[in-house]
């Protein structure tokens, strides 16, 4: 396959993911639609990698995979934190610092 | 070659499939289970790419572990509330003009590029040259990666401590 089609299928589940970002209204939710996203720029730089012959982009989606494991953990606590306070997980009902 | 394009396009639908079905499921918990099968299709991607220790990798830290922790969430939240967690959607129409004109976009610009070159074939092990480079040139990027994950289990065990 050429390269043009891994970022095709990159495109498509990037706007996927940012479909559901937009639309879901549970906070668990839209985290699950960064997810997607946050996976289908790791598809772009594993492509980008193979292609040019080099491991560095490898390397890179190594270190994004692992920073976005973190973020799924401090996300979920800050959900859960918000559950505590507010009995919602709707992203709209998190209005504290409205002025 | 023909394996290959086979194996690409059964786990690009998969993973297209999978994504559709987690913005468009009714029920959270089957958003996240789709979301594992999205994770382990991009795997098999990565496994068309010669990229074989980043899709262990991406089976164990991601189709793993968060997709542990989110089950583990939603069943203590829902614990919490004593109620299913609603999972809608609003403004969808909106939403899917954006993300479909944001596709167009993409989709044309990565046409006209022209970057359809043919893959190089390998020289040595990817994964040996993954781990080689990790602990020489990226050295200092690796162990700062060790300190934030440290930093965000201490966040996120702060967050979740028992109320006083």
């Amino acid at each position: 396959m050429g390269l043009s089609a891994y970022l095709t299928l990159a495109a498509v589940v990037f706007c996927i993911g940012l479909f559901g970002t937009m639309t879901r209204r549970n906070t668990v939710g839209i985290l699950l639609g960064i997810e997607l996203m946050l996976n289908a720029v790791n598809i772009n730089f594993v492509a980008f990698s193979r292609f040019s012959g080099t491991e560095i982009g490898m390397v890179f989606t190594l270190f994004a995979i692992c920073i976005t494991v973190a973020e799924v953990a401090l996300g979920l606590a800050i959900v859960i934190l918000l559950f505590r306070t507010r009995r919602s997980a709707t992203a709209d009902h998190i209005d504290w610092l409205r002025g | 070659m023909t394996l290959e394009i086979a194996a690409f396009w059964a786990f690009a639908v998969v993973l297209a499939g999978a994504g559709l079905a987690v913005v468009l499921s009714k029920n959270l918990f089957h958003s996240v289970l789709w979301l594992a099968l999205a994770l382990v299709s991009t795997a098999g991607v990565f496994l068309t790419l010669d990229a074989e220790f980043l899709a262990a990798v991406q089976v164990l830290l991601y189709a793993g572990g968060v997709v542990t922790v989110v089950v583990f969430a939603i069943v203590v939240t829902e614990r919490l509330v004593g109620e299913r967690l609603s999972h809608t959607s609003r403004r969808v129409a909106a939403g899917a003009i954006v993300s479909a004109a944001l596709l167009v976009f993409l989709v044309r610009a990565v046409s006209s590029a022209r970057i359809d070159m043919p893959k190089p074939a390998l020289t040595a092990d990817l994964t040996r040259q993954i781990g080689m480079s990790l602990l020489t040139r990226f050295a200092l990027p690796f162990e700062l990666l060790a300190v934030l994950l440290l930093v965000g289990l201490l966040a996120a065990s702060y967050f979740a401590r028992p109320e006083e």
